[in-house]
């Protein structure tokens, strides 16, 4: 029989990208550019809700957009046109997530200017976005109404990573039997650090209150 | 869904590791999967064949996924429990000021050379 021989490696899988998002992460911090990491489910609202939330802030702070999908550019061009800020489409080559690496070769794409506020929209999806630190200095994510209030309860990792839990189309809420508070209950549980903004994207409730909450974080980075 | 990009990650340390010890046909790779990883070890080894089956290195190589734990430590009653069975909750004293000990692992434990 074949002598086999063991090399032992003990070498968790995410290590190299851990590492290369803190040091992007510090790389922004250098700079004061403040990277937010978007993640949601597919139809949540993340375009609608982040044009939005442009339009509130771009007269305060210079904001830019890297949009990824698996294909297309529909999302770039439709922020573009709704916000006139500069936005990217990068493309996952198939994968269904961005790690730190890519995300890094999106920000050397965008142009050379002083951003205050670079919004990574992430891919479509609540499992493997999660898993991956991309380098982002906060992670925020968002629930719509139609998907349920229990979202947080089958997708532990992804609300434990957010600092910032959207709950959008909260308008709809009487056509559905989501409960705004076992949401939040369910989401505290989860991460009992995470703050909770009710939002309607489309008719602008609640927006406000998130670009103010978003933009303290801006500041607060910056002067750190 | 992620495994596939996981496999990638893997094909590539073990890779680097071979090339490290002049190692040119790896047979085995032994991988530590916890239980709340949310990686799915049958798809990882879907993916593992089809990816690995494209490096020459790993052409026929098996991966095996040894399972761990999932565990939890509350703060309070300072308790162990099975994060599987009894979630965020404390199920010694009730509190939810727990973490997880273990069990959320995706590590290449080792890697197997057979030697001629």
């Amino acid at each position: 029989m074949d002598k086999v021989k063991v090399i032992e490696i003990k070498k968790s899988v995410f290590e190299d990208n851990d590492r290369e998002a803190d040091q992007l992460r510090s790389e922004l911090k250098g700079r004061g550019v403040f990277l937010l990491n978007l993640m949601s489910s597919p139809g949540s609202g993340k375009t609608t809700t982040l044009i939005s939330l442009i339009n509130k802030l771009k007269e305060h702070i210079k904001i830019a957009v890297m949009e990824a999908d698996i294909d297309s550019d529909v999302d770039a061009v439709k922020i573009k046109e709704a916000t006139g800020i500069e936005s990217i489409q990068l493309h996952t080559g198939g994968m269904c997530h961005l790690d730190a690496g890519m995300t890094r070769q999106g920000l050397e794409n965008l142009s050379p200017e002083g951003y205050d506020l670079v919004i990574l929209e992430n891919v479509g999806n609540l499992v493997c976005p999660a898993e991956f630190d991309t380098g982002a200095c906060a992670n925020a994510m968002i629930l719509s109404v139609p998907e349920g209030d229990d979202k947080p309860l089958k997708y532990p990792l992804m609300f434990s990573v957010c600092d910032i839990v959207i709950i959008n189309k909260i308008d709809v809420q009487p056509y559905f039997t989501f409960d705004l508070e076992r949401c939040e209950q369910n989401v505290y549980m989860r991460n009992p650090k995470a703050k909770i903004f009710p939002i309607c994207a489309l008719n602008g409730d609640g927006v406000d209150a998130l670009a103010e909450a978003i933009l303290q974080r801006v500041k607060l980075w910056q002067s750190k | 869904m992620h495994e596939l990009g996981i496999v990638f990650y893997i094909i590539r340390d073990v890779k680097q590791v071979a090339q490290e010890n002049s190692v040119t046909k790896v047979s085995k790779v032994v991988m530590n999967i916890g239980e709340v990883s949310t990686v799915v070890p049958e798809y990882l080894t879907d993916c593992w064949r089809w990816a690995a089956d494209k490096e020459e290195i790993l052409k026929g190589c098996t991966l095996e996924c040894q399972s761990i734990k999932a565990v939890s430590y509350c703060e309070d009653c300072h308790a162990e429990y099975e994060t599987i069975i009894h979630g965020k909750k404390c199920p010694c004293c009730g509190s939810d000021n727990t973490y997880l000990l273990r069990g959320n692992e995706v590590e290449i434990k080792e890697i197997e050379i057979k030697e001629e």
